[in-house]
């Protein structure tokens, strides 16, 4: 389970406490990772943490994954330098599935850095982008400070190929979106319930209520996917830690359908 | 008693206390490390050893929930204890191993090959460790990613049962099917039969394969070959084959054994029964008395949790990551940035319980439990498992505040 090495070629702050990195390979590489798999990211001598992969360039095996740091671990990734030496193991869990919602609408909710496993899933459907009926992307930050891909995001706004609504739960004077919570913005779609999936990722509160608010339109918890989140020191089934009841979140999640992890987490401190 | 003609599926002979001996100087001879049960501060504990005087000749133990005492028995039984206060799981699956090492510069990670483990014979073994054993197989070997160094371990090492003659108050292995009785897994299951005293070595009065004349049939091991490393192991030695009243003794410490185990966990739909429950008062009601102390998971031979550790001490070059075991009993097993997943003891417990029982099936396809019943034994509040999901099964469906009144 040791690592393979990668250097560090582009570093990019997205907000006061999140970075992006780039990363290619030193010699060998991992096989290329489907959007919504994560990355075990090893600080050499300081340690490892499950990091979601934020962007594929796989014609240079090139990933990108969207640092917080909030601990240990997370500090030293993101303190990490263009040139240094960074481990990767990976990729590991499961995937979005952005196949699977080909032919129909899809619906993206993103809050603060759970937009960062999102982000490959946008530029999958960019690329194809006849194969899906309406897109639309919500994005919810606490401020617009803390807003990640800000610059992309505006991008994707003046592109108009899809519809983006952003929204922070407080503004600025120079904010432009909306202000309230991400799941506020859901009951102002219309959703055709029949053809939409909708890919949820952000806080566990955020997600019960996207997941609700989209329920409430009528689309069924199988066609509402959720990107969770639990302590992961292994990342393959060994460690134990991010067990949720039965599943394993590292293998048989990250991302799995509400309908699955509903009653799961219906209960406190499971 | 069962009958000793359906019994004979595998190759069986006779050894007496020197050939228990001479197993053991063979075995080194082979490079193995021979480690068995031995007293250590008032318990039977796990040692690598050398000569059968290391053995816990002459003790028994009393287990029972919170409870363990050694005591004396007077028939110089060598193997007259039941389960090891440790488990086997120190040396298959130890408490902390290095899972990788590397020299770490700017042109990479530079992994170095890791050191082969220990070559361990393990002797005395009961059925409910090998069973044990079979489930980490499948925790830790029969997945996508298995554990290197388990695998290592596991591959080279021995395993030598010796059949339960003894089981004590908090064994509920014939509930869990795992025992008393070494079926599965063993590369040699012995089963002892003390005779009517030590008497001179009988294999070296007799030579192999000779009608013997069994009165007076000494201290001896009825040895049952489970692999082709077991027979192995025992080609050298001199042996005898069983004769009639040989098999009838072993049959009668087998069923005697078995019906000696009186704790039961009903087992019908306990997975069902306990997902049905999560809110059950009775999760309260033991997290009352639950010290959230861990050693219910530091003596059960299944619990697989760890953490991997950076130890790479003060060389700037040098990086290393340890496996270290790790439990769902601490506040920090579940931590993630805005805090603990489970900071209740109450969470922990019945993580920790539906995890054994309920959701270990659909992970693994086999119960986590395997009725050995340290948890019980070494529980310093003796919280018992078996009495937990039978107070659950008895009030299925109860929600609500606890009541002290016990069903």
């Amino acid at each position: 389970m040791a690592p393979v090495a990668y250097r560090v070629t582009s570093r990019t702050r997205e907000t006061e406490d999140t970075v992006t990195i780039g990363i290619v390979p030193v010699t060998e590489s991992i096989p290329t990772p489907a959007a919504g798999q994560f990355c075990m990211l090893y600080a050499p001598r300081v340690g490892e943490v499950p990091i979601s992969v934020s962007g594929v360039e796989a014609s240079q095996s090139r990933l990108l994954h969207t640092i917080r740091a909030v601990g240990a671990v997370t500090k030293a990734l993101c303190a990490l330098d263009v040139g240094d030496v960074v481990g990767v193991r990976g990729p590991y869990g499961t995937a979005w599935g952005v196949e699977a919602a080909a032919g129909g609408d899809l619906l993206l909710v993103a809050g603060g850095i759970g937009l960062a496993p999102l982000r490959p899933v946008v530029h999958e459907v960019l690329r194809r982008r006849r194969r899906f009926r309406r897109v639309t992307l919500l994005v919810g930050a606490r401020s617009p400070d803390e807003m990640v891909f800000r610059g992309e995001i505006a991008s994707w706004q003046a592109s108009a190929r899809m519809e983006v609504r952003t929204t922070v739960d407080y503004a600025t004077a120079a904010w432009k979106g909306d202000v309230g919570v991400v799941t506020t913005l859901i009951e102002r779609l219309t959703i055709d319930p029949e053809v939409t999936v909708a890919m949820v990722c952000g806080p566990e509160v955020m997600m019960r209520f996207a997941a609700a608010g989209v329920m409430a339109q009528g689309v069924a918890p199988q066609r509402v996917l959720a990107s969770l989140e639990r302590t992961m020191q292994c990342g393959i089934r060994r460690c134990g830690h991010c067990q949720l009841g039965g599943l394993f979140i590292c293998s048989e999640g990250p991302v799995l359908p509400w309908s699955r992890v509903a009653p799961l987490l219906a209960r406190r401190e499971l | 008693m069962p009958s000793r003609e359906s019994d004979i599926a595998t190759p069986r002979l006779v050894i007496d206390v020197a050939g228990l001996q001479s197993l053991i100087d063979s075995l080194r001879g082979d490079g193995y490390r021979v480690v068995g049960p031995t007293v250590r501060d008032g318990a039977i504990v796990l040692a690598e050893m050398s000569d059968v005087a290391e053995l816990p000749r002459g003790w028994a133990d009393d287990q029972r929930p919170g409870g363990y005492r050694l005591t004396r028995r007077e028939d110089g039984a060598f193997f007259g204890h039941s389960v090891s206060a440790a488990t086997w799981k120190h040396h298959l699956f130890p408490p902390e191993v290095v899972s990788w090492q590397a020299r770490v510069d700017t042109e990479g990670i530079h992994v170095e090959a890791p050191a082969a483990p220990a070559r361990y014979a393990l002797l005395g073994l009961r059925a409910c460790d090998l069973a044990a054993i079979a489930v980490q197989d499948r925790v830790l070997m029969q997945t996508a990613h298995p554990d290197r160094d388990y695998a290592a371990r596991r591959e080279r090492a021995l395993l030598i049962a010796v059949n339960c003659a003894a089981p004590s108050g908090s064994c509920f292995c014939t509930s869990m099917g795992t025992g008393p009785r070494a079926t599965a897994g063993h590369d040699l299951a012995l089963t002892e039969l003390v005779g009517d005293g030590e008497g001179p070595a009988r294999s070296a009065q007799v030579p192999a394969g000779a009608e013997r004349n069994d009165a007076g049939a000494g201290h001896r091991f009825l040895v049952e070959v489970g692999s082709e490393r077991g027979a192995a192991a025992i080609s050298a030695l001199r042996a005898s084959p069983p004769s009639a009243s040989d098999l009838d003794a072993a049959a009668a410490v087998w069923s005697s054994a078995a019906a000696r185990v009186d704790r039961s966990l009903d087992t019908a739909g306990l997975p069902g029964l306990l997902m049905r429950n999560l809110e059950h008062p009775r999760w309260d009601l033991v997290a009352e008395r639950c010290l959230s102390c861990a050693n219910c998971t530091l003596v059960c031979p299944t619990c697989f949790c760890v953490d991997l550790r950076e130890a790479g001490g003060l060389d700037p070059r040098h990086a290393e990551q340890h496996r270290v075991w790790a439990s769902c009993f601490s506040v920090d097993h579940s931590q993630l940035h805005g805090g603990s997943m489970r900071w209740s003891a109450r969470a922990r417990y019945r993580q920790w319980m539906t995890h054994k029982l309920a959701t270990w099936h659909e992970q693994f396809g086999t119960s986590g439990c395997v009725g050995c019943g340290r948890c019980i034994t070494w529980c310093p509040a003796g919280i018992d498992i078996t009495e937990e999901a039978a107070a659950i099964r008895a009030t299925d469906g109860l929600t609500g505040p606890p009541t002290r009144a016990r069903g």
